[in-house]
């Protein structure tokens, strides 16, 4: 049993591999692999029988035959498929010529609109916006609120009229958003069914009062076969500009991210990878798919590296993996580094081949991160150089110090030792580009 | 046809519905390989699984050897007893009193809600409930509760946002002992099941009812959102190894998703659905029904 696309595909083209050339079977092979594969990422049926027609019409013939490694040509067709499904560039979000800019949210009970919601202000506001968030969900219990909370968490004011009809709340919102020098709203609307006409009506009703810049689907990534219904009706009623995709934090292979696609033709634009304000990711295609087929998201990993790591900082750090002064002080900073780019479980599952190993948050908790942290601050100067001094009593001190046992201290300095050996492996090769 | 009645509707107009879809089939009078490749399709798009879709082809296969099948009342007859027959591989909990009722699952499936109608069940069969408010996490969780409290009338344990889930547990379960209530349900927060330590915060909710109430019968139940894809196997799977679950609350019927995904779940993890929520309202849950359940299916 796989777990994931990116394995599946892997192995299929691991297999391929092994054949050298191609025949026209074994490509048909293949492609029921990949079929499979995509089915069992939760790809829509439809989609995902006409993306292997598509493929496949591509794969057979001259081009692979011609070709000295047949396995990167099918990769690199599946791939090129993959993106032109996903859209081609990343969408930015629209801002209105005359302020203030309106955002409207829309979506499923729980595809998780009122968190988006705050993970959307926070973003603006940190791009010096003065969002106002609007409580349109007047239906689910507490809904006002959540919003309230979010929005105290975020610090950004909440405009709520209590349980009148949102869609005068919403007008009420966009004059009180002028009057007060706001830039930009965002309306969270309540969660209903594609189905429920009368619901689906009111938010034609908002739509055609505060005519929105933006209508934006909310989309809960781990969603099925029913994601086209849904997307696609959602689109033929409101005409959505975009769609953001919740919950990419699980383990989820996503599929419906396609799907929605294909139905919709609208861009996705931003995913959600945590339940933290600042969880809010901008959504690229070429990555995403790069990612399905196993080959990392390795301009996501760099780009991160690069927001947590200083140049200067990654220098150091170069330095001393040449001169081989690897310190358990650099192991700290390590952890540091770590933390900033967004736990080591989103990391490794960023890096190519890491998709291979089953990764789960357990392995790589950050309380243990924590624990580890504990045990080297509780080190003095010099056992953080030299780690070789430390013996038993000295083991011991470490071990109360941080609240942990002689064990994990050993666990601890092993693992350094472990780090240690495989960085210079890379002592000669290029920079680490995580470090 | 109770709760697929009111949903019927909504099914008929989905272009893909699978009797509209095994007519055409039909009509084309092909039992070859593309034939059973086309029914395979069929219950994929309701979310049942590549494996467990492949398991019912085969079996179809062998029967309509040994039958010659033919017409297609024999063959829907065929899917729906092989589907019920898959479903009803795991058995279902009776609801003993007193009883502990933990509800577990990752976020947005609808386990507040589905607490209120679950409580709204109870007390229509004239059983006490108080309710855990343990998702302390979400902003304004508790208060979402305690309307459905209110609207079901029953009693609400509730602590401070950000406080020790297992000390809300501990509360309501102390209350429920000394009250003499007949049913505690303790509302969790909603957690992806790939968070480790999130997982063993509910691995301790589940250790404070064991320890300090072990005269009662405890339930965990997992609530799973029709909506989901294969992901709910997962779910269930991982949820599974933490509380060792009883059963599955399947909610969000009443959309145009089948959740076919339960089959898998009662076939291969022995994992039974015990109740399944239609709507909004607070009598908009009933006991799953297995040939009910794929008569909506199909």
């Amino acid at each position: 049993m796989f777990s994931s696309l990116s394995e599946r595909l892997n192995h299929i083209f691991s297999k391929l591999t092994k054949h050298g050339k191609l025949t026209e079977l074994e490509i048909k092979g293949a492609m029921r692999e990949v079929r499979i594969a995509l089915l069992e990422a939760d790809v829509n049926i439809f989609v995902a029988k006409k993306f292997i027609a598509d493929v496949s019409e591509k794969a057979v013939g001259q081009e692979i035959l011609k070709s000295l490694n047949p396995t990167q040509q099918v990769i690199k067709i599946v791939n090129e498929e993959l993106c032109a499904l996903m859209g081609s560039s990343n969408a930015k979000l629209e801002v209105a010529d005359k302020p203030p800019t309106i955002i409207m949210m829309c979506g499923l009970q729980g595809a998780g609109k009122t968190t988006l919601c705050g993970k959307l202000a926070m973003l603006l506001k940190k791009q010096g916006k003065k969002p106002l968030l609007v409580a349109g969900d007047v239906y689910r219990p507490a809904a006002i609120n959540q919003l309230q909370v979010v929005g105290g968490k975020a610090g950004v004011p909440v405009f709520e009229k209590g349980t009148q009809n949102p869609v005068k709340t919403a007008k009420q919102a966009i004059e009180h958003a002028r009057s007060m020098g706001l830039d930009t709203v965002i309306i969270d609307t309540a969660g209903r069914l594609h189905i429920d006409d009368a619901l689906m009506q009111e938010l034609e009703n908002i739509k055609t009062e505060v005519n929105p810049n933006e209508i934006l689907l909310t989309v809960d990534s781990m969603t099925g076969q029913d994601a086209v219904n849904v997307a696609e009706t959602f689109n033929k009623r409101l005409d959505v500009t975009g769609v953001i995709l919740t919950k990419l934090d699980g383990d989820t292979r996503g599929g419906a991210c396609l799907s929605i696609k294909a139905v919709t033709g609208k861009p996705i634009k931003f995913i959600g990878v945590g339940e933290k304000l600042t969880d809010l990711e901008p959504f690229y295609p070429d990555r995403m798919a790069s990612r399905i087929l196993g080959m990392g998201d390795v301009l996501s990993l760099i780009e991160k590296a690069q927001e947590a790591v200083s140049e200067e900082q990654a220098k150091k750090l170069e330095k001393k993996l040449r001169d081989a002064s690897f310190t358990l002080e650099d192991y700290l900073d390590q952890f540091e580094s770590l933390k900033k780019m967004g736990g080591i479980a989103q990391v490794m599952g960023m890096m190519p081949g890491m998709g291979k190993l089953r990764i789960k948050e357990s392995d790589f908790d950050e309380s243990k991160i924590e624990k580890l942290k504990a045990m080297i601050l509780s080190m003095t100067k010099k056992e953080r150089e030299k780690p070789e001094i430390i013996n038993s009593s000295r083991k011991k001190r470490i071990a109360a110090g941080s609240g942990t046992t002689v064990q994990d201290v050993n666990q601890l300095l092993r693992q350094f030792e472990q780090t240690k050996q495989m960085m210079k492996q890379f002592k000669n090769g290029k920079r680490l580009p995580f470090m | 046809m109770g709760i697929f009645g009111k949903i019927f509707g909504a099914l008929k107009k989905t272009k893909d519905n699978l009797s509209s879809r095994l007519s055409a089939l039909f009509s084309k009078n092909k039992l070859g390989d593309e034939f059973y490749d086309e029914l395979e399709e069929i219950l994929i798009s309701a979310d049942i699984s590549v494996t467990t879709a492949e398991e019912i082809i085969d079996q179809i296969r062998a029967e309509a050897k040994a039958e010659k099948l033919k017409d297609k009342e024999f063959v829907v007859d065929l899917l729906k007893d092989v589907i019920e027959d898959l479903l009803l591989e795991a058995e279902q909990p009776d609801i003993e009193t007193p009883a502990v009722i933990m509800l577990v699952g990752v976020n947005g499936v609808g386990k507040t809600t589905t607490i209120g109608k679950l409580a709204n069940y109870f007390v229509r069969q004239k059983k006490s409930v108080t309710l855990a408010a343990a998702d302390t996490f979400r902003a304004a969780a508790a208060d979402q509760l305690s309307v459905w409290a209110d609207r079901a009338k029953v009693r609400i344990v509730r602590h401070e946002e950000g406080s020790d889930p297992s000390a809300v547990v501990f509360d309501a379960v102390s209350s429920a002992k000394a009250k003499k209530t007949d049913i505690v349900i303790v509302d969790t927060a909603g957690r992806l099941h790939v968070k480790a330590n999130l997982m063993e915060e509910l691995k301790k909710m589940n250790r404070v009812v064991a320890r300090d109430y072990p005269e009662a019968h405890f339930y965990k139940l997992l609530v799973l959102d029709a909506t989901t894809g294969q992901n709910a196997l997962s779910q269930a799977k991982i949820f599974n190894e933490a509380v060792d679950l009883d059963g599955v609350v399947l909610t969000k019927l009443d959309g145009t998703a089948k959740g076919g995904f339960v089959v898998s779940l009662c076939a291969e993890l022995k994992i039974p659905v015990v109740f399944v929520g239609t709507g909004e309202k607070l009598e908009d849950l009933e006991l799953f029904d297995a040939e009910e359940f794929t008569e909506g299916i199909i």
